[in-house]
């Protein structure tokens, strides 16, 4: 008996639809493979003696050899290991922004869900409001303010990750809003139900019935949206980081190797690709792996 | 009617009274402040100099009155000059907002021309192979970097096929129409593909849903052959949730166009706003950046009308104000 209840327990019929979504599957095992890659390149390194910012100017725009496998770059730096550490940063960005945003999103969305009337009122305005905003040419002027200007402390305002912190926080500023928008939706049915009222009558306190009550009812829409916002993010912080105004150097994201891609055209060729094309197969990815995890959160979803 | 308007016109008064006050404190904590950039340029001034220009000009003053006197300035028609074309704003920034709303309107168009029978398409078989290619094509026009895609596109067609000039609005010596369409051509192929992916996959949803509703087994029962009802009886109802994408899509749009101007050389405003961000521009940018802000709320604000007539069951007072 109990075999068969585990057979047929949730969290496993929510695994083999996952794996059911052949395309989402396959994303997954791709993006453990990078991150892995990625947190290991330092390692790599520090093995075999290499360093991606060890520039070598006699040594440029090298062809793939043994020591390069994928050439050099403008001024001699080794471009796997390049791609590599960009893409530690650029998942990093991903993966914190959209943790970030989605907790500012599920609060917003639960205070508005659950309240209801005006709080309902002025924070859903609010939202309204944000996605309406032309997003780039703000994100322009908050990356160029100048963080000396601030009151905050001297060393951080200086250093080198400084640019690092400011994207994400930037970015998670303004990605909160779809998140908030499914929460306040799943917050508003899920609050008039039976046990919402019991734990009410019961002297539960909101807090208590938001977090503990509510949300684990509507954290699958959650959870595929916030997979969804890393592939957009990612996309967003190598747009920044392309203007200039994302991650600076001598910090490395797949975005500002590609600052300079234009004049690389005429140069070479590859270096104006890799980039992108490790953008473009990890936010893939990302995509495929949200599409993938809604299928299997939502049973009722059409299986494809 | 009167009083939706009403409505909404304070509703996008007070988003563009708050984005002005914002923007202007931003830009008070931007690198470069006018002054001491005189400064250093005139080994002559000294830093009273300086303290005495500030306080000639009002910028001793806190960002408050200074935002006041820029707005009381603004509301009589005076938006400044700009410090690095000596000229006033407004005469640089209007030939440049026509050249980002012909990239933006036929982008658009383009994109809504073009999504509403591909993902029509792909719903009249769900999960075929056709329905596949579609997807594949979305989640592939969803994912790519947009400035990426731009320098691929330069790379293959103009610098490749040399087929169509990789940037700028027109030929130096100037040109006719058909100079200024040729040169439209790889902004607009950029700008399109993202919201093209994007609204195609609505579409696609939208019918599907829409092609299993009582009215429309009804619609074939009667004997409408199929294409009628799928494009008369369907599409009206599938098409509901595209305009509400479209309307929120206006802000990523011009986004898209900020990048797209940036990667060809394309005279428009997002181009302009990042110069000027860039070089300490700030009258240009305060204005270039509200004229953006009025341009993306009223593309909401027209989308949400359209909604309406759309569909007659939906009244003004549904609708949310912003």
């Amino acid at each position: 008996m109990r075999a068969i209840i585990g057979h047929y327990h949730p969290a496993r019929l929510v695994w083999q639809r996952f794996l059911g979504h052949r395309l989402a599957a396959i994303s997954a095992l791709f993006l453990i493979c990078l991150a892995s890659l990625v947190l290991a390149a330092p390692l790599i390194e520090l093995a075999f003696g290499l360093d991606q910012a060890r520039v070598d100017i006699f040594n440029n725009f090298a062809a793939p050899s043994v020591q390069h496998w994928l050439g050099t770059d403008e001024i001699g730096r080794d471009v796997l290991l390049r791609l590599l550490a960009g893409g530690r940063v650029s998942l990093l960005v991903g993966l914190v922004a959209a943790f970030a945003g989605s907790i500012i999103g599920t609060s917003i969305g639960l205070l508005a869900g659950y309240y209801g009337g005006r709080t309902d009122t002025m924070l859903m305005r609010l939202t309204d409001s944000v996605i309406a905003l032309p997003l780039l040419p703000l994100l322009i002027i908050l990356a160029a303010v100048d963080l000396t200007k601030l009151p905050l402390p001297a060393g951080l305002a200086q250093s080198d990750a400084v640019s690092l912190y400011r994207v994400i926080l930037v970015i998670a500023l303004f990605g909160w809003t779809t998140v908030a928008r499914l929460v306040r939706a799943g917050a508003l049915t899920v609050r008039a139900r039976d046990y919402v009222t019991a734990a009410a009558a019961l002297g539960v306190r909101p807090r208590a019935i938001m977090v503990r009550h509510i949300l684990p009812n509507i954290i699958s829409p959650v959870i595929v949206a916030t997979t969804l916002s890393i592939g957009a993010i990612i996309l967003l912080e190598s747009v920044l980081s392309f203007l200039a105004l994302g991650i600076q150097p001598p910090m490395t994201s797949w975005g500002n190797m590609l600052t300079n891609a234009q004049d690389l055209l005429s140069t070479n060729i590859f270096l104006a690709v890799y980039p992108g094309l490790m953008i473009f197969v990890t936010v893939i990815a990302f995509n495929f792996l949200g599409d993938g995890l809604q299928d299997a959160l939502d049973p009722r979803a059409i299986r494809r | 009617m009167a009083r939706y308007l009403i409505g909404r016109l304070a509703g996008i008064l007070a988003v563009l009274a708050v984005m002005s006050f914002v923007i202007y404190g931003l830009m008070g904590l931007m690198p470069g402040d006018p002054i001491d950039l005189m400064i250093q340029a005139n080994p002559q001034l000294t830093p009273a100099d300086g303290a005495r220009l500030k306080a000639l000009q009002g910028l001793d003053l806190p960002v408050w009155e200074r935002y006041a006197n820029w707005l009381r300035a603004a509301v009589s028609g005076d938006f400044g000059y700009s410090r690095n074309y000596h000229k006033p704003v407004f005469e640089i920034l209007a030939p440049r907002l026509g050249n980002t709303l012909i990239l933006l309107g036929v982008s658009i168009g383009l994109a809504i021309l073009l999504s509403i029978p591909l993902g029509v398409w792909a719903a009249m078989h769900p999960h075929s192979r056709r329905d596949h290619a579609v997807n594949m094509f979305c989640f592939a026009g969803i994912s790519i970097p947009p400035f990426w895609f731009a320098i691929l596109l330069i790379l293959v067609f103009a610098v490749g096929f040399d087929l169509v000039p990789a940037s700028g609005v027109a030929s130096i010596a100037g040109g006719g129409f058909f100079d200024r369409l040729h040169h439209l051509v790889l902004p607009v192929t950029a700008l399109t593909l993202a919201s093209l992916a994007g609204h195609t996959r609505y579409m696609r949803a939208s019918m599907i849903e829409t092609l299993r509703l009582d009215f429309m087994r009804t619609a074939y029962a009667k004997g409408v052959s199929p294409t009628r009802a799928i494009w008369g009886h369907g599409l009206r109802n599938a098409m509901l949730p595209l305009v509400t994408v479209i309307a929120l899509d206006f802000g990523a749009l011009f986004s898209g166009a900020l990048i797209t101007e940036q990667v060809f050389a394309y005279q428009g405003m997002g181009r302009t706003i990042y110069d000027a961000i860039m070089n300490n521009d700030f009258n240009l940018a305060m204005v270039a950046l509200m004229l953006a802000t009025i341009v993306v709320l009223i593309g909401n604000f027209l989308a949400d009308l359209f909604y309406v007539v759309l569909d007659p069951r939906i009244s003004y007072r549904d609708v949310g104000a912003i």
